[in-house]
Parts: structure tokens; sequence; C-alpha cells
């Protein structure tokens, strides 16, 4: 809906503006500038084309954490899409109980990052950790400091347990703004539990869901901090995700030329995905609202 | 297809009622025929839709029983009542074509592929939706989307009733026509059994045989659409139907004649015998005539044009009243007003006195 | 006094105003007419300024206001959903657009007295909306948009949401609130016997173009073309092709003479009549006789809908008494010429009916 003009709005704008510009377009030149040059410290810089571009796509090393990141969001989202849908399908719609609920799903969410990291660093170690020694009472061979499969186990099952309840909130948003009427109508029309979900739940959660994969996929594919806190990456490089990989890269190896352009390159990946995401959304609402209700 | 009986039944939304006040649904005893059509009329609250709820299994009511033929379903839910309901608002799947929604309830109950295609074809020649029957329902108008809920409710030719849930509150007033044309064509086409629930009496007597007419949960009468014009059984169905609805003025009955606080002394067509309590005569504005001469004096306030007649809005006696005047008669110069004798009808503490002797009231 | 003057509104290359020119006087109820998504609230939200033309101007009292915001105009709106502040009383939802102005105190609690009075909320001041009837709470909504004094009332089908018998309560009050008020007053409703109640004057619109504008009755008898007479009909106003032959006019199968029809050139013509002027038996000396197929009747009470087939179209009748007849058999019907109306072959007017002319 159009609103009346009035340029006055931009002088409220302004300190965004301003905040932007130096959070992020400032750094965001560094790290282009960084891209494209070589230094030795003593801030000489050096052009360097396109070198580290070159260098980094072809660099195995990229390709392999780039391939564990890819196979770490497709296996979270896998999971905590068809989780989330199931708990906020059986969450209490109202009364004592649905508030409980939400407060207790909410909790995860509001737990800093490195505590949470924290806390499955301590829970999953075999000689303090209540999992691990649990695991170990019941003559499993678990050890996440150790086996590269437990450490993607001790990982995947954290991001589940911090993420899963923001997607199954968005999803219980979604059921609570379908009328009763339609679940009336299913019961009279006998359609089975399937039908109900396939053809009234779905397509009415659609909008929040796909907010729901987008989130958690741009989460996910730059996640650093848990798994950082929990296996610093390893054993070996077996949890070296993206971000994680990036950080030693820069920091540790002080390579900021290669680390400069990959996170450039990085970030170019993040957008084209979002981007692809924002247009299968946007034309999918376009399709659904061909007819305007009201003008 | 069935006989739908409310036994004793009553309902209250309080767990342990303690008065009759507490009760959305006083207690009834009512039989609606087979094939039959009805509408439930009232005001919002006066529990025609905790009734409507009660027959389609969404409440179990505190009292009483609920028999479909001569089954007992009152514990039954809804799925084996074997109904079809449409709602205020149109409920279709979006992801669905329209001859898929229009199939949806035959599927679910395995009806053999050849019969759902007939079937289909049939009701949606019916609604007029033959040339959308392959579209996604998804963005309908608000109309056509209607018509897919109806011929929903009406595909299935076993049940035993089809509930209507003021199903053309969302509709255009032209578009209501057409639908609900459609609707009397589709009763009379295959006999079920329909119970429409509205707040709209030009629905509810252009759609129904006969009219349950609701009021603070109690059914306060049961009729005709000419029954409850002409005889109001309750002052509230004197008032509710109709647009306007009855005037009522106090009055002292004298015989045949009614006396207002005025001292205006009105015939009332038919003998009534002395009866207790607060006493009104109703006149309905349609049976009321403004007159140059042997009537009784009117104040006109306004008089407004309806197109089809005129409306004058007045007072007698210190009393509002209201006179229906047809297109093309004369309203100016007329200081007088009289009633129809045989159209009046006489209330004692808002219920309808008959006359002695069955007069022609 | 709001000028319209070749407004247009389209968003996205589609237009969902024509060009429109208007005036409204001052002191005047005014009825936009028309069926969903004719463009009523477009309209509305125009004179508002909640949306700008895309061309033409819009002038108030003489100056133009075409750019300026809606908060600086002196404009109120209802809406159809009751929109309150629920945690508010109805005292204070009936003074807060004063309190936004910070008028003096005890002129806020004598106009919100004075407003609460003449919409009868004064038992009901000390109370939440929520606790309030339907009827109640579009009252207190109405309270709200005249208690500033706004020289421009709009109300977007306030009584949409309310029950059959408050929406006949609260119609008889409008016009009364409307006099005391002495704003304009823009209403629109999808009804046209709401339009009829309101009187004043009435504007049809039809796909977003205003098709006629004027005094409600004599739109309602002198429609200028078939659109109008269809929006300003319910039930729907029934059609038949007509042709003029010197001095004979054939409606359908049957033919009258010319009469008042007698200066129109031969041609072809299209025919409308309302609904309760078709009657059962000869009600006229000149009534024309159509033979026709009964589809079925709906009862009123005291008058029955007659649905019936005249050859390919399809006619409603409304005649009085209650009249019990089976579907399917024939049916004739008799129409006085004198309520005929023409409109040629571009559907304009080409000559009213007689009846409407000594209106």
């Amino acid at each position: 809906m159009e609103k009346t003009w009035n340029n006055k709005a931009w002088f409220l704008v302004l300190p965004v503006l301003v905040v932007v510009a130096f959070s992020a377009v400032i750094p965001l030149m560094t790290v282009v500038n960084y891209a494209f040059n070589d230094t030795f410290g003593n801030n000489e810089f050096f052009w360097a084309g396109l070198e580290w571009f070159d260098e980094m796509v072809h660099s195995d090393r990229l390709h392999e954490a780039l391939g564990r990141q890819a196979l770490f969001s497709a296996i979270i989202l896998a999971i905590e899409v068809p989780l989330g849908i199931f708990v906020a399908l059986n969450m209490p719609k109202k009364g004592f109980w649905s508030s409980l609920v939400l407060v207790l799903m909410a909790l995860p969410l509001l737990i800093p990052f490195n505590v949470v990291g924290t806390i499955w660093q301590i829970f999953g170690r075999t000689d303090i950790g209540l999992l691990g020694r649990g695991l170990a009472a019941l003559g499993l061979d678990y050890n996440y400091t150790n086996d590269p499969v437990d450490a993607w186990i001790t990982v995947i099952v954290m991001d589940v347990w911090h993420w899963t309840s923001l997607v199954a909130l968005l999803c219980y948003a979604g059921l609570q703004s379908i009328p009763q009427a339609y679940y009336q109508a299913a019961r009279i029309d006998q359609a089975s539990r399937w039908a109900v979900f396939r053809h009234i739940e779905l397509p009415k959660m659609k909008g929040v869901l796909l907010i729901a994969v987008l989130l958690r996929f741009m989460d996910s594919f730059m996640i650093y901090t848990e798994p950082f806190v929990v296996t610093g990456g390893g054993p070996g490089n077996s949890t070296t995700f993206l971000s994680i990989d990036l950080v030693k890269m820069a920091v540790g190896q002080f390579d900021l030329g290669p680390a400069a352009a990959f996170s450039l390159m990085y970030f170019l990946v993040i957008l084209l995905v979002s981007w692809v995401f924002y247009t299968v959304m946007t034309s999918m609402d376009r399709s659904q609202s061909d007819i305007p209700e009201a003008m | 297809m069935a006989r739908i009986t409310l036994k004793n039944l009553a309902h209250s939304y309080l767990a342990q009622p303690r008065s009759e006040a507490d009760y959305a649904l006083k207690e009834m005893d009512h039989v609606w025929q087979d094939g039959g059509a009805y509408a439930l009329l009232g005001s919002s609250g006066c529990g025609k839709t905790t009734l409507l709820n009660i027959i389609s299994g969404l409440l179990t009511p505190s009292h009483g029983r609920v028999l479909f033929g001569d089954r007992d379903v009152t514990d039954a839910p809804t799925a084996e009542r074997n109904i079809a309901q449409v709602f205020q608002f149109p409920v279709v799947y979006d992801t669905m074509t329209v001859r898929d929604n229009l199939a949806f309830p035959l599927k679910n109950r395995g009806k053999d592929a050849a019969y759902i295609k007939a079937r289909v074809d049939q009701i949606a020649r019916m609604i007029g939706m033959e040339a959308m029957l392959s579209r996604k329902a998804q963005g309908l108008t608000a109309d056509a989307k209607q018509k897919i809920s109806l011929g929903r409710g009406m595909v299935r030719e076993d049940v035993n009733a089809i509930l209507f849930d003021e199903p053309l509150t969302v509709i255009d007033p032209q578009m209501k026509w057409e639908l609900r044309t459609q609707l009397k064509a589709l009763h009379r086409q295959f006999g079920h059994t329909m119970i429409y629930v509205t707040h709209d009496q030009t629905e509810a007597l252009t759609f129904a045989d006969k009219v349950v007419v609701m009021y603070e949960g109690r059914v306060v009468q049961m009729g005709t659409p000419e029954e409850l014009f002409e005889k109001p059984a309750h002052s509230f169905v004197g008032y509710f139907i109709g647009s306007p609805g009855m005037n009522f003025l106090d009055a002292e009955l004298q015989g045949d004649r009614a006396r207002l606080p005025g001292g205006e002394v009105v015939a009332l067509g038919a003998h009534y015998a002395p009866v207790a309590g607060r006493v009104q005569i109703g006149i309905r504005p349609e049976h009321a005539m403004l007159v140059a001469s042997g009537g009784m004096p009117l104040t006109v306030r306004r008089v407004e044009d309806v197109g089809r007649h005129r409306l004058v809005r007045g007072e007698l006696a210190g009393r509002p009243l209201n006179v229906v005047m047809p297109e093309g008669m004369p309203v100016e110069g007329l200081p007088q007003v009289a009633f129809a004798p045989g159209r009046i009808n006489v209330y004692a503490d808002d219920w309808r006195v008959a006359p002695q002797e069955g007069g022609a009231a | 006094m709001l000028e319209l003057q070749g407004v247009s509104r389209s968003v996205g290359g589609r237009v969902h105003i024509h060009p429109t020119s208007l005036t409204l006087q001052r002191g005047t109820m005014n009825v936009l007419l028309g069926p969903t998504l004719s463009g009523k609230t477009s309209l509305m939200r125009l004179m508002a300024g909640l949306d700008q033309p895309s061309t033409g101007r819009i002038l108030w009292d003489g100056g133009d206001v075409t750019g300026q915001r809606v908060q600086d105009r002196g404009v109120a709106m209802v809406y159809q959903q009751f929109i309150n502040y629920p945690g508010l009383s109805v005292y204070e939802n009936i003074a807060s657009p004063l309190r936004i102005l910070g008028r003096p105190r005890d002129e806020i609690d004598r106009k919100v007295r004075e407003t609460a009075e003449m919409l009868r909320l004064t038992p009901m001041l000390a109370r939440k909306p929520l606790e309030l009837s339907g009827g109640q709470q579009q009252r207190c909504a109405l309270a709200r948009a005249l208690v500033k004094g706004a020289g421009l009332v709009l109300l977007d089908e306030p009584l949409a949401n309310l029950d059959y018998k408050l929406r006949e309560e609260l119609r008889v009050e409008i016009p009364r609130i409307f006099e005391a008020s002495g704003a304009i007053f823009v209403y629109a409703t999808t009804e046209p016997e709401e339009a009829l109640l309101l009187g004043g004057q009435t504007a049809t619109l039809w796909q977003g173009r205003v098709t006629q504008f004027g005094p409600t009755p004599r739109v309602y008898r002198q429609p200028v073309d078939a659109t109008t007479a269809r929006v300003f009909s319910d039930p729907p106003m029934n059609f038949v092709g007509a042709r003029k032959q010197g001095a004979a006019v054939s409606l359908g199968e049957s033919a009258l003479a010319a009469g008042s029809f007698a200066d129109l050139p031969d041609g072809a013509y299209l025919a409308g009549f309302r609904a309760n002027h078709l009657s059962l038996a000869r009600h006229a000396p000149a009534a024309v006789e159509f033979a026709c197929r009964l589809v079925g009747t709906e009862v009123t009470g005291s008058e029955t809908f007659l649905h019936v087939e005249h050859g390919a179209d399809r006619w409603v009748g409304l005649v009085e008494g209650v009249h019990q007849l089976s579907p399917g058999q024939p049916l004739s019907v008799w129409l006085d010429p004198a309520h005929v109306y023409l409109f040629d072959a571009a559907e304009r007017l080409a000559a009213p009916a007689a009846y409407a002319k000594a209106a």
C-alpha cells in the first residue's frame, strides 16, 4: 500500500545509515582491499589482482570445507524442518500447557552460542559429561574428540537441540492462523490425517516454513562458535566448516589475502542462495494472490 | 437422509450451571422432518450456532439427546454423523483443482472413479463452474470459492443433513440472489434435509419452508414465513421479522377493541377474552395506512423513499410508529393513520394471545 | 466542499479508479454504491489522502490539498471492522483524537459527553469496547470519528459486520447523526436499499468508474445507463431485448403501443424493469403479458419472489402476498409499460420509464 511521500523520514533513517556504514560497509571495503592485494605488514600493499581468488577456487582445502559445510547444512535442514513441523503439530493449541511449552521451547534460543557449545562440550565428555558417561556405561564406544563420526553426531545433535525450537515456533504461529472451520470441514469430508496436513496445514504453513528454511540455511552455513567450542574443528579437519577454516587461515596462519578472497566468495555464495530463496518465495506469493481479495 | 429429533435438548458452556440464565440453549423438544428446509434465525448470541454445533457433533449437549432417524447420535463424532456443512467463509483446499475439491468427500469414502466423475460434473453444472473444473482453487474470488464450498456440501447423495452456517455473508448482494436460487433448486432436486443458520431475515424467509426463530437460547416460534409475518408468537418475532419490524403499542383490551393510552380506540377485528399482564397490540407497518380522515392523528417525523415503497416514521400518542406506503401512493396531506383490523395481533407479556372463536386475526 | 478534478489512480499498470470528477457540498450525505472491488474503498482512500492520485487534483474549500498528508486534513474514517483501542474505556476512546490535538481538559470532557449523548453511549462511557455489543462498538468508533469535528467523515461499509436488525437500527440513526454534525459524509455500501434509506446523493460505481452521481431517488429512478440500473437494483434489474418499429414496440414476443417511446428512432433496444413492477395479474389497462416458465418461488412473509425464465432471459419478480406455485410450470406475468426503461445499443438510457418522469 502506498503511503504519502515525506522527505523528513530520511533524517530518521540517517543514524542507521551511519551505523551500517561503520559496521558493515567500511569493514567490507577493507576485506575487498585485502582480497586484491598482498601485504607483509607495515601497511604496505602490493597489487595481486585475482591471484588469491584463483588460488582459493582451486584450493582442495576450501573444496573440502565447502563439502563439509554443504553436508552439514543439508543434514540439519533435513532433521530440523520435519522435526520442527512435527513438534509444532503436536504442541498444545491453547491453555496453560501451551504457554508452558512455548516458554520451554524458547529457552534454547535464548542461550548465547558459546554457552551452548560449552554445555555440549562438557555434556559429551566421557570423563565428567552426563551424555559421554552414560553412553560409555551402555557399552557404546563414543568419543567426539577422537572419532570424526562421533564429532559430527555431537555437533548435529547440538544444532538440532539449539535450533529446532525456532522452526517449531514459526510453524506453530502459521498453524495458529488456520481457522477452525477448515478442520471441521475436513472432519466432515472424512479427510485422513495426512490429507489434513497435506492440503490444509502445509499450504498455510508454507510462508513461515520458507522463512524458517532460509534462516536455518543461512545460520548453519555460517556456523562457527558452537563447533569451535566443542570440537575446535577436529578431530583432524573433520568438523572444520567454512567459517572455522576461514578463521584458521586469517588469524591462525595470517594468510590475509587468500582469507579475504575466500570470505568475499563465501559472502557471494550466501547472497546467491538467499536470493534464490527469496525469488522462489515471492513468486509463490504472487501465484497465491493473482486476484486481489480487496482493493 | 433423516428426520432430526431433538429430545429435551439443553446446553450450557459452564460445567455446573446453576440457573436457567447459565444455559446458552434452554431445554427444547423438536422434530425436523426428513427433506425439509429449515432456517435458524436470530441475532448473534441467541444460541443458533450452539444448536448447529450440537447437530453437527462439534459440541456434546449438557442435556438431552439428538436423533438422526431412529439412531441416537448424541455422542457420535462429526465424521460418523454423515452430514455436510458449509461455513460462513469459504473453506476450499487451495492446493487442489476445483474438480478435486468437489470430489474430495467422495474419494475419502472410496467411491469409484466413474461415479465420482459423473457426480462432480453434475454438481459443477448446477453451481455453474463447469468451465473452471481443472483450475486450481487458489486465487479464485470469494464468490467462486463459496460456490465450491456449496458444491462440496452437496456432492454426497446419502448425507443425513446439510448444514449452512451463514453461508452468504461474504457474498455481494447481486450474487446472493444467484446462489440462493441455486440452493433452492438443489434442495428441490435432491431433497436433502437442510438447516440454514442466519441473522438475515430475508435469507431465512426466502430459503426455508420452516423458520425457527431463536431468542435468548429459546425457540420462540417455528413456522412458515407467512405465519411468522402475520402471526408472530412472540413480540421478538414481530420485531425481528419484517423491515422495519412490527409496531407495538400499549393498550387496554375491551372485547373486540383496544384502547390506547391517548384514548384512541382501535378495532381489533376479533373478540378477545380479558388477559393478565402487560397488554400490547402489534401492527405491521405494511398493514398501517395513511388516511385523510377516520383514523388516529399521526405526527410524521421523516419520510424515506426506499424505491418500491416509502417508509413513514412518525409518532402516535407519543410512541414511534412506522408506516409503509406503496410506491406511487401519496403521503403528503394525510394527517391520520388507520390499521387494517384483521391484521392486528394482541400480546400479553410479549406472548401472542389468540382471539376467541377462532377470529379473523 | 470537496472537489475531485479528473482524479484517477492506477497501480502497477492496473487502473483502480478511472478519471473521476465529483463535487461534494458541505453538509451533504454522499453514498458510494457498488459491488465489491468496484473501487469504493479506493475512491475513499483518495478522498482521505491515504493514497495519492495518479492524475488530477483534489480541492478542499477551493484549496489544493492533493499532496497533503492525511494527518493535516480534517478527515475521519470508520471501517467495516470495529476499530477501537481495546485497552481504553469508551470515554478515553472518544477522547483520544482530542488528546492528540492537545485540547484543554474541560473542552475534551464537554465534547466527549456531547458526542456520547448523540450516539447513545452515555451509560457505557466507563466500559471497555470489548464489553459492548457489536452495534455499540461501531457507535464508539463513529463517536471517535465525529468528536474532532472533521469536515469530511468517510464510512466504509460501517454496518457490514453487524447483525441485520442492528444494521437497521444504526441505519436510522446515521442520517440523524449526520444532520447534527454538519460535515460531509461519504458512505460506501454494496446494498441499494441502504443507499435509498440514507438518501442524500448517490454515486454508483462499476469497475473503477463513477457511472452516475446525483440525488439518490433520481439515480434510482432515472439511471443514465444499464450498468447504473443494474448496480442500483436489488434484486437485479430484469432485461429483455426490445425493438421499436413505427408506432409499435415489441418486448421479446410481446407487443405494446409505443406510447411514451413514440419519439425514439426505430431500432433495437434493451428494455429494463425492476422486480417489483412485475405482476401476476393484469394490474393496469396497458399491461403486457409475458409467457414464462417458473423456476422457483421464495416467500418473504408478506411478499413472494418469483424466479422465471422468459426465453433465454432470467427474471426476478416481487409480488404482494404469498403464492405457493410449483416450479417448472408455465406462468404468465404482466408488466405495465410505464415501468419500462429503454437503453440503446451502447446501453445508454434512451427513454426513462414514464412513472419515473412523473415521480
